[in-house]
């Protein structure tokens, strides 16, 4: 089974040479962490910064220049700012190659919902919709179970939607899977896991044919 | 040269009243019009809506104004910083419209340049759709969404000049500069405010036709809202 860091890891590898790639808070931020070293990524944030770079030193921090967090962060050569419509255009306009979010529920048929739980105080969407609607190529990172042990990849969300038929590929604790035809593909298996557990795991349709691979991190 | 100069905040909100609607431009409280806020809790304008992307902290940014209980609606993408905005929204005090960031961006704009409505992916088969137009465009779906109508627009930005052309700075730019000219009045506030021939034609962000009123604030905080820092060696 993997930890949070490890998702970030696997996510890492789906990150290709020349990407442009937004990414959202928690499990995705770590992300960046695992890219490697020998490749051009650069990291977007929707509140109007290309080329992200690691937090400031200690006294560095600059209060002009944050990510979509609200972190104080820095920029590397070649970054840009820019407006928040300038920022969803890159995002509307399908320029940012790879989405990574997290989400409380996935449905079989690419649902997703991560904004919004009904009776609980309500935050906001923030630019989820904006990129959910939007990117061809999106990566959810998440556990696979709630804290009440109940799976999150579902036959239909039961949340409020953030966005439809978008998901195509999900990395958990447990898998990864691709989400297509109506149905989660089991792709490949976290170090210890068995493909029992991962069906045991998994509410929605869970397809694994033949052989499924322990993933390489 | 139209000099659009006034020579503080008061003189610059000038016409500001209760029941208006405004847009803040500001990202969290990064590049938020801390003048201008501080001068509506002054002048005690209430039952106002706020177009802005956050909702600001319990004790700065728009918290000024939601601890006067000023504010009667806000539409904002993402308000999870703020305990008095959520007491006064579960109380039913005050009216909550959430809207998509990048909507929230574009509806600005749209009032800037003179776009009625326009048409988003964003949102297509969620609540937010609900009750609105949709429409197939090479087969995908979109929402239609209205520009937005305000009173006032509050920006700040780092440099400006006398004619109101605009300089921003980092990510402090947000959305400041989509609400310039999407209201009736566009009041900017700077940390630099310069005579004209100053600043390079080719670096301004914002031309100062957009801009009805311009003042060097008197003070910034600019308070970080999440300081993030990684250790040397």
């Amino acid at each position: 089974m993997l930890d949070k860091n490890g998702i970030a890891k696997r996510i890492a590898k789906e990150v290709q040479d020349g990407y442009y790639v937004n990414l959202g808070i928690g499990i995705p931020t770590l992300v960046a962490n695992f890219v490697r070293d020998d490749i051009e990524v650069e990291f977007q944030s929707e509140n109007g910064v290309l080329g992200m770079g690691p937090f400031p030193f200690e006294g560095e921090e600059d209060a002009d220049i944050i990510n979509a967090g609200k972190q104080t962060i820095t920029t590397l050569a070649g970054a840009s700012f820019f407006d928040s419509a300038t920022s969803f255009s890159m995002i509307r306009g399908q320029h940012v190659d790879l989405t990574i979010l997290g989400a409380m529920e996935v449905a079989e048929n690419g649902d997703i919902a991560n904004w919004k739980i009904p009776g609980k105080m309500v935050k906001g969407m923030g630019g989820a919709m904006d990129l959910v609607a939007s990117a061809e190529n999106i990566i959810v990172a998440m556990m696979h179970t709630n804290k009440r042990g109940e799976s999150k990849l579902l036959t239909a969300c039961s949340l409020p939607l953030t966005g439809v038929g978008c998901v195509k590929k999900i990395v958990t604790n447990l898998a990864v899977m691709d989400v297509k035809d109506g149905a989660f593909h089991l792709l490949e298996r976290a170090p210890g896991v068995t493909v029992e557990e991962i069906v045991a795991a998994t509410a929605g349709t869970l397809i694994a044919e033949g052989e499924i691979p322990e993933m390489k991190l | 040269m139209i000099n659009k100069k006034v020579n503080n905040v008061q003189d610059a909100l000038q016409g500001v009243e209760s029941n208006m609607t405004f847009m803040l431009g500001g990202f969290g409280l990064c590049g938020i019009p801390e003048n201008a806020i501080s001068e509506l809790v002054r002048l005690g304008v209430n039952n106002v809506t706020c177009i802005s992307n956050n909702a600001g902290v319990d004790d700065f940014g728009l918290g000024l104004l939601l601890q006067h209980k000023q504010i009667k609606k806000m539409i904002s993408s993402y308000v999870g910083e703020n305990d008095e905005f959520e007491r006064q929204m579960l109380s039913g005090e005050l009216e909550v419209e959430l809207t998509p960031q990048g909507t929230l961006a574009e509806k600005c704009k749209a009032a800037q340049a003179g776009f009625p409505a326009f048409y988003t992916p964003a949102g297509y088969g969620t609540e937010i759709a609900e009750g609105k137009e949709t429409r197939d465009f090479n087969g995908k779906m979109y929402v239609l969404e209205h520009a937005y109508k305000a009173d006032f627009a509050f920006v700040k930005a780092w440099k400006g000049d006398e004619a109101g052309n605009l300089v921003f700075k980092g990510t402090a730019r947000n959305f400041n500069p989509c609400m310039c000219g999407a209201a009736t009045i566009t009041v900017a506030e700077v940390e630099e405010l310069v005579s004209v021939g100053e600043l390079d034609p080719n670096h301004i962000h914002v031309p100062g036709i957009f801009v009805q009123r311009i003042f060097r604030g008197e003070q910034y905080e600019k308070r970080i809202e999440q300081k993030t820092v990684r250790q040397r060696g």
